[in-house]
Formats: C-alpha cells, structure tokens, sequence
C-alpha cells in the first residue's frame, strides 16, 4: 500500500519538476503565436511576430553571427578536445593528474568571472573585444565539455586495440584514425553538440567580449529586452529552444547510447 | 622468419626490477615459453621483444636487426593478445587485412592473403562476420590469423589460450602447434600453464622475480630443474630434502647418490618415477623408503597415491594395476632407481 502511495508520490514530484522547468516556456512559446502586443487574452492565432523578425535584420544578422562563431567554436574545441584526451587517455606524463583536475574549475566558476577575467586578459594582450576575442572565449568555455564527454566515452575503450593496431604495423597517425577515432565517435559527437550549444547559448562572455556593432543574438536580445519587450523576442527565444533542445537531444542520444555496440 | 636473441636484458619500474640480466636465446623456427608464476616478468620479456617497453639494458636482436631502439610497428613482429583485442568495428576479413592494408599490399593481394590465412585457421567461411558473432575458440583463431598474415619475423602469443575452456584449450594447443609447424615461424609465448609451456614448445624459460632461473628443453628442465622453484614448479616432485636440510629423518642407507653429490643438495623424485610395493624390494641398486599409504584415488588407466614419509606426504603416480590391493592405513615400501632421484646442486 504504502510503495504504491510513493510510487504515486514519486510521478507526482517528477510532473512538478517537468511543470516547474518547461511551464515559462510553454506559455513564452505560446505567447509568440499569439497576435496581441501585450499578452492579451483570448488567444488569436498569428504568425506576425514570426514575420516582423524575418524583415527585422538587426536580429538575423546577429543570428547569423551567433551561428557563425558556434560553428568555428565547435571545430576549434572538438578537434583540440578530442586531442587533448587521446592524449590523456594514451600517454602517462609528468603533471598529468594536475591537468585533469584543472579542467573542472573553469566549469565551476562563474561565467561572470570567466567573463571579466577574459575582458581584461585580452585589453593586456591588445586583443581587445571582438569576434575573435568571442570565439577564443567560447573554444575556453566549451573545451572542458568536449576532454569530458570524449574521455568518459575512451574509459570504455580497450588500449590494447591500439597495440594490437601498432604491433600490425601501423603508425600513431594510423592508430588514431582506424581504431581510436571509430570507437570514440559517438563521444565526439555528443563533445562537439556540446560544445556548440556552450557557444550558441553563451551570454555572458559573449556580452562582455563582443563590441556593440557585432553582437551575437542573446546579447542583442538582452539589450533590446531593456529597450522594450516585444513578442518578437518571444519568436526568435521560441526558435533558438527548439534548436538547443533539438542539439542537446542529440548530444544526449549519442553520450547515453553511445555505448551500445 | 628469423631468430631473436635477449642477452642480459634489464628493465626497472621505479624501484621494482621487472627484468634483471635476462639472457635467452630463441632460434629460427622454434616454439618457446616463457614460463613462471605472475610477477615473474615473463610477460614484461614479451612486451620488451614486441617493443611496446623499452628496456633499461641489453640487447634484443631479431634476426640481424638489434632492436632496442625501433619502435613496435617498425620491428614487423606478430602478436596475439591475451584478449585478443579484436577491433570491434571490422569484420573478421578487415581485422585479418589490417596488417596488409597498412604495409599496402594492394586490394587484390589482401584478398588473396586473408583468404588463406582464414583457410589455415578453418575460419574459410567467417569473413564477412564480425567479432562479436564468434565464439570464443573463433576469436581466438582470427587474432592468430591476423598476428601471422603478414609473414612477421617473429610470432608472440600472450597467454594465448588461457581464456578458452579447457576442453576447447586442449584442442587449440594442437592446433597451435600444427599451424607454427607448418609455417615454420619462430614462434614465442607467455604462459603460467606448466603443462601447456611442456606440451608445445621446443624449449622453455622459466622466470621467477624477472630473472631467468632456466632456459633449456622441456625434458631436459623437467628432468634436472636448476633449483627448488623450478623443481616444484615445473611438475610436481616429492623432496627428500631442500638445500641439504633433511625435509626426511632419511636412512642415509637406503636413497643412493651420486658420489659428488654436495651436502647443501636438495633431493627430490617425480611422482610417476617411485613405485609401490608391499614388501621391501630387493635389489641393492635401488633407493628405497618405508611409507604409509593415505589415499589412493582411481583415475582410469592411472592412478596417484597419497603417502606418508617420515611427517612428508609423497604423491606417486602410477598405471593402476601397477599398485598393489592394499587398504589405507597399510604400510607400504616406495622404490626407485637412483639416476631418478632429481639431484639439484644448490638452491
């Protein structure tokens, strides 16, 4: 009686969770089709908001911006991460127990701090602010997430494939692209949606490393957010979930299940 | 083809000596073991011959090229490992062909190659499969294959055939050695399995604590073990004493040695080389032994004794009929010509 009750108990807590974290975006997403200005209610069907943000070409370009650097983020971090943890995996060295450690704070801290620390790192190194100061930022941030999931996926992999690939004759080159790489694939996947979400829902460093002419979208719709809400926010928020939650489904399917073989 | 030589080959990890002044010498053609309980470094030899470990002193020559400085993929060795280490992602063919993609032998001489090693493992029909769809026995087979395609100078087989079952080892052992024989490849393997290191090589290292206690023929190291741990590693033995200290209150009269035997010997005998009788055998050339009969259990053709000597308990090993009707508990006498008691000069 008593298990049956907590059974119930336990669909009732995780209906709340999922109410708690999808409630404010149903109705924001809702809201986008809806054609009054000010939340008015009954809801009239319309598209109007979806329209006015295809002529609104501040925002496409900032889409079209934010795109841009989480693409070049997610080649740069996924290609160094995996390296990175092809050689953590393969090699033991001095300080390597140090570095590992090391790759967890930067996931801790908070990216407000991140965000200063790197504002005033690349003014010291005359870099200053811009898209290429953006793009290094994003590779920092979404590197840990890449050497994480591509490490947790090579911990299954058995290092004696790659001897036995080496004792068949074949070089390191070889090894990695035969043996390792197919075995470590779905990981890499999974690192480099993880990465371009990192990048393409960045705000913070984005804020403070982009200048005021090139933002990427969720700075400019934190900027225009302060001028005045409109439900056209609500139409390009509506359309960046779906695309983050479609990446991250991705990337949760690939770490998950990757595993099957 | 070719032979491989290991002369006073040393390699530490940190404080630990995994290989102190190794020397062995393996030549073309033959079936080696290298014997000896875990830890011993026997495994740390093999794994310095293929070259995934450097080594701290020594050299290691296969054929005419001293190899202590070429890495893995450049020394063109075979290798089977203890799990095979089949890649998942191929399928049997692929796996075979890998080493022949490598050297780009060209599609169609791959073919060729694969076709016959899958052939000379029985596995003809296997290509298209992949790892996961073979049994055990069949893994086994395709690592060889592939360890062998490419006509590598030396063969090395770690624990080859410790993950099979013993009915299906046994098999694998002949089998094992009718393909070494019939492509004559120099051929060397780790293994803890005395019986498998007697069965199929033409010669055995035995290791304890990364040193070489003994390298000779299996006869030959069965017969004349360098020293106790060999003696009692290698086969079983009754010992009349270790290091000259009497395990036995012996009848000095009774065990006869040979005149310059020294006083620190140990002395022990085979099971299989004593004989049972009721009553003292006569015949004043064999060394004998009062004992008592504790066990006797019945294994078809043959049959082991349990006896007690002196405090010691003997095993002896004999056809069944061999051993006289005799209820425990009875006194018996064990007998055996001098030349069997294993004389080893010193421990």
């Amino acid at each position: 009686m008593s298990g049956r009750f907590l059974t119930i108990l336990g669909k009732v807590w995780l209906a709340m969770i999922l109410v708690f974290l999808y409630a404010p975006i149903i109705v924001m997403a809702f809201m986008s089709f809806n054609a009054s200005q000010f939340y008015q209610l009954p809801f009239e069907f319309s598209l109007k908001w979806y329209q006015k943000l295809a002529g609104n070409a501040e925002i496409i370009d900032a889409a079209t911006r934010s795109v841009g650097i989480a693409i070049v983020t997610t080649i740069i971090a996924t290609i160094l991460g995996t390296a990175a943890s092809v050689a953590l995996f393969r090699f033991e060295f001095r300080g390597k127990r140090f570095l590992q450690v090391m790759l967890f704070p930067p996931i801790a801290i908070p990216w407000l701090i991140t965000g200063t620390a790197m504002l005033i790192f690349f003014f010291g190194v005359g870099l200053g602010r811009g898209t290429p100061s953006v793009i290094i930022g994003h590779v920092a941030l979404a590197l840990p997430y890449v050497i994480v999931v591509v490490s947790a996926r090579l911990s299954t992999f058995d290092a004696t494939l790659e001897e036995a690939a080496r004792s068949l004759g074949a070089d390191a080159w070889t090894v990695t692209r035969r043996v390792t790489l197919p075995w470590i694939s779905s990981g890499v996947i999974a690192g480099a949606l993880f990465a371009f979400a990192v990048s393409f829902d960045q705000f913070v460093v984005s804020y403070f490393l982009s200048e005021p002419g090139d933002s990427t979208l969720p700075v400019l719709i934190y900027t225009s957010i302060r001028k005045g809400f409109t439900p056209e926010i609500n139409a390009i928020s509506t359309i960046i979930i779906v695309v983050s939650m479609a990446v991250m489904l991705i990337a949760a399917r690939f770490s998950n299940f990757g595993g099957e073989r | 083809m070719a032979e491989v030589s290991v002369q006073n080959v040393s390699k530490f990890f940190g404080p630990l000596k995994a290989l102190d002044d190794v020397t062995m010498d393996f030549p073309d053609g033959g079936f080696f073991a290298l014997l000896g309980p875990s830890g011993s470094g026997k495994t740390t030899l093999l794994r310095a011959i293929a070259g995934f470990i450097f080594t701290d002193g020594g050299t290691i020559r296969i054929g005419d090229t001293s190899v202590e400085h070429i890495p893995v993929e450049k020394r063109d060795i075979g290798m089977m490992f203890q799990n095979y280490a089949l890649f998942p992602n191929m399928s049997v063919a692929d796996n075979v062909g890998f080493g022949l993609r490598v050297r780009k032998v060209g599609a169609t001489e791959e073919r060729r190659r694969v076709g016959e090693a899958l052939e000379l493992v029985q596995l003809g029909q296997h290509g298209d499969r992949k790892p996961h769809q073979l049994s055990g026995g069949q893994r086994q087979r395709v690592a060889l294959a592939r360890a062998m395609v490419t006509n590598p100078k030396v063969l090395l087989l770690d624990e080859p055939l410790s993950a099979l079952d013993k009915a299906l080892r046994v098999d694998m052992q002949f089998e094992l050695k009718r393909i070494q024989r019939e492509i004559g490849i120099t051929t060397i393997f780790v293994t803890h399995d005395q019986e498998e290191a007697l069965t199929l090589s033409d010669k055995i290292g035995i290791l304890k604590d990364g040193r070489m206690i003994q390298a000779g023929p299996p006869r030959e190291v069965y017969r004349n073990p360098a020293d106790v741990f060999t003696a009692e590693f290698l086969g079983e033995a009754n010992f009349l004493s270790k290091n000259g200290k009497g395990v036995l209150g012996l009848d000095g009269a009774s065990i006869k040695l040979p005149p310059d035997t020294a006083s620190t010997a140990t002395l022990a005998v085979r099971p299989e080389n004593m004989s049972i009788s009721v009553t003292e055998p006569d015949g004043a050339d064999l060394s004998k032994l009062p004992a008592t009969l504790e066990n006797r259990v019945f294994a078809g053709a043959m049959a082991t004794c349990v006896l007690r000597c002196g405090g010691e308990v003997f095993k002896v090993i004999a056809r069944d009929q061999d051993i006289p009707e005799l209820a425990e508990g009875g006194q018996v006498w064990l007998s055996w010509k001098p030349e069997k008691t294993i004389v080893v000069p010193e421990g």
